[in-house]
């Protein structure tokens, strides 16, 4: 800091030299229109979100105003069972590109679910662990290395981790399960699990870190072991900040598009079988939307499964963000 | 419980953590590896420069890689100006406790949290459906479309608004990490609060600026999904003439090579190599940025 220090602040005079300096009011008048211009400017954020569900919505809307849409597409048939075949028990399908067109959203829910599900069951775990080891066990030095390599893990572009999930994890786990599908929830959920740790270890490493040192010291002072005071002390105050990472981990698992479309082998089944190739909600309008016809049922439908992906990932923000809020509160009674 | 006992538990979840931060260092130590393996040997200055060619099975990835540099580049111009304002007026001008500052933090939080694919739908339905369409109607000849398509632009500009949280976070650490002291020293001596910015707070914020804009352009090259519908194409034989024409792309051609081609076997050493480029890339990048950033830090923390 001490270079830009020495720069002189200020010149005594403008540009112009021998011109008298401007009048305060000249001054005050253009520091307000600086001012305007970079409130302006900030206010392109909440624009974005705005615009972001308004345009998304705005493309889904037939749904509810097109009479034509609505007869192939009602959200009656979205999410209750239909009947597919007669003389059958009604059932959800997702076959939008067929003679009667099926628009269920129910096996890309279940889908979506799986591969969240097996993503998280590794990524809580393997995060939290990490940043435990991390903030508590692990030598100074060691933190500094173990911290920026994670950062690198999470640069990974998501094509490369589905790249690697499709050609070199799901033939491990092949060999190693025996599945049938080659490409099924596990592969593109273990995939998915590379982008989720990151986002879990890097919040609740945040989140140890600032439980004040006095804590750590007392429980240590009162007689306690360093795990008993990782376990029992710091990461039950850390707690909420551990877990705004793991809904932001979840809201990443859910939204993610490329690695599950790799890796997940995008067949629209209704089943619980962890073995059984999936789809999931963003893989679908990835792979559907290059072949809409634009304006019809089924691009409407891919709108508004986007729609529902906008959401959700909303919904765990502002819960995400409450969890960080309880932390901050929490930590700073705790200093005082 | 013994001491004893109470020492060997305590170990054994110690190591237990261990050995978890170890898996993930490890995972990332075995895709490098992987790819590294796969690809070294493809990657070539021919490999680099020329175009593909025999349906995908030969040549390069020339085109690829100028159309995401290009990509970025735009990207990097439309995001860099509104990135560093918005982290100016949340740091420099808002007053403590606004309701709009905290209104445009939600809103930067939320966008950081929208799934890329998300993007890509807004690109279509906003940049092309409803901006390009329009300038169609306003400027094209009836009965064409100049603008309303897929392009360079919409997608440069949907990636834009993608990266725009990166930018705004980075530089707001940076602004934070410059000395209360030095903005009072320069408002002490008579300079306005823009004088003070200009000169003062913003030179010593360049590193974490650039540390913003260089994540951003790593994040940028790197994602995929919102540009699968705003302007990326599978082959082109020429190189994107205008920003309104489509391009090749890096992620995509990996997309491309992974799961479209015909002859898996032939193609998978040039998908190897494509994935190397695009890896080292990111990865160039993003250790810039940590570098920077750690220097940074270190500096501030020494500062106050």
């Amino acid at each position: 800091m001490a270079e830009s220090a020495s720069v002189p602040a200020i010149a005594p005079l403008r540009r112009g030299e021998d011109r008298p300096l401007p009048s305060i009011r000249r001054r005050q008048l253009r520091e307000a229109a600086i001012r305007g211009v970079i409130t302006l400017i900030a206010l392109t954020g909440i624009a974005a979100v705005v615009l972001i569900f308004v345009f998304v919505a705005r493309e889904a809307l037939p749904l509810l105003t097109d009479p034509e849409v609505r007869g192939e597409a009602s959200f009656g048939k979205l999410f209750l069972p239909q009947v597919l075949r007669p003389n059958r028990p009604p059932g959800f399908m997702w076959q939008p590109v067929s003679g009667v067109p099926k628009y269920s959203m129910i096996p890309l829910f279940v889908g979506t679910l799986k591969v969240t599900a097996v993503s998280m069951l590794v990524s809580v775990p393997v995060g939290i662990a990490a940043a435990l080891f991390a903030s508590e066990f692990a030598p100074p030095r060691l933190r500094e290395v173990l911290k920026p390599v994670i950062e690198l893990l999470a640069g990974i572009p998501s094509v490369v981790l589905g790249f690697f999930a499709l050609m070199v994890m799901a033939t491990w786990l092949q060999s190693a399960f025996g599945f049938s599908f080659r490409l099924n929830a596990v592969v593109a959920g273990l995939g998915l699990a590379l982008t989720v740790i990151p986002v879990i270890f890097t919040v609740s490493e945040d989140a140890l870190q600032a439980v004040p040192r006095a804590y750590r010291e007392a429980s240590l002072a009162l007689g306690a072991t360093r795990w008993e005071t990782a376990f029992r002390v710091v990461l039950p105050a850390a707690a909420p900040g551990v877990l705004a990472g793991v809904v932001l981990g979840f809201g990443r698992s859910i939204g993610e598009t490329m690695i599950v479309l790799m890796a997940s082998g995008n067949a629209a089944i209704t089943s619980w079988s962890l073995g059984d190739s999936v789809r999931t909600l963003p893989a679908t309008i990835a792979a559907e939307m290059g072949e809409v016809v634009f304006g019809g049922a089924h691009y409407s439908v891919l709108f508004f499964i986007g729609v529902e992906l906008f959401l959700f990932t909303f919904v765990l923000n502002a819960l995400a963000a409450g969890f960080v809020k309880r932390l901050v509160r929490r930590m700073s009674g705790g200093k005082a | 419980m013994t001491v004893r006992r109470r020492k060997a538990v305590g170990g054994a979840l110690a190591l237990l953590t261990g050995a978890a931060a170890f898996l993930v260092v490890a995972m990332l130590g075995v895709i490098l590896w992987d790819v590294v393996r796969g690809g070294a040997a493809r990657v070539s200055w021919e490999f680099l420069t020329a175009a593909p060619q025999e349906g995908m099975t030969g040549g390069g990835i020339f085109p690829a890689i100028y159309g995401t540099a290009v990509m970025t580049l735009l990207m990097t111009v439309a995001v860099l100006p509104v990135g560093v304002a918005t982290a100016i007026y949340l740091h420099e001008y808002a007053p403590p406790r606004s309701r709009l500052a905290g209104a445009v933090r939600v809103a930067v939080t939320n966008l950081a949290g929208v799934p890329s694919i998300v993007f890509g739908l807004f690109g279509l339905g906003f940049f092309i459906q409803f901006v390009g369409r329009g300038l169609d109607r306003a400027l094209s000849e009836p009965g064409t479309l100049h603008y309303g398509q897929p392009a360079l632009i919409w997608a440069s500009l949907t990636l834009a608004v993608l990266t725009l949280p990166v930018v705004i976070v980075s530089t707001e650490e940076a602004l934070r990490a410059v000395p209360r002291e030095l903005r009072d020293a320069s408002l002490a001596l008579g300079a306005t609060q823009s004088q003070t910015l200009a000169r003062v707070v913003l030179p010593g914020a360049l590193p974490g600026i650039l540390t913003g804009a260089i994540l951003a352009v790593a994040r940028g090259a790197g994602e995929v999904a919102p540009i699968l519908f705003t302007g990326v194409a599978y082959f082109l034989p020429d190189l994107p003439g205008s920003p309104f024409s489509q391009f090749m792309h890096l992620g995509y051609h990996v997309y491309v090579l992974a799961t479209q081609s015909p002859d898996v076997e032939a193609t998978r050493p040039l998908l190897y190599a494509t994935v190397l480029v695009l890896l080292a890339l990111t990865f160039a990048l993003n250790l810039v940025a940590i570098a920077i950033r750690t220097r940074t830090r270190r500096r501030a923390a020494a500062g106050h």
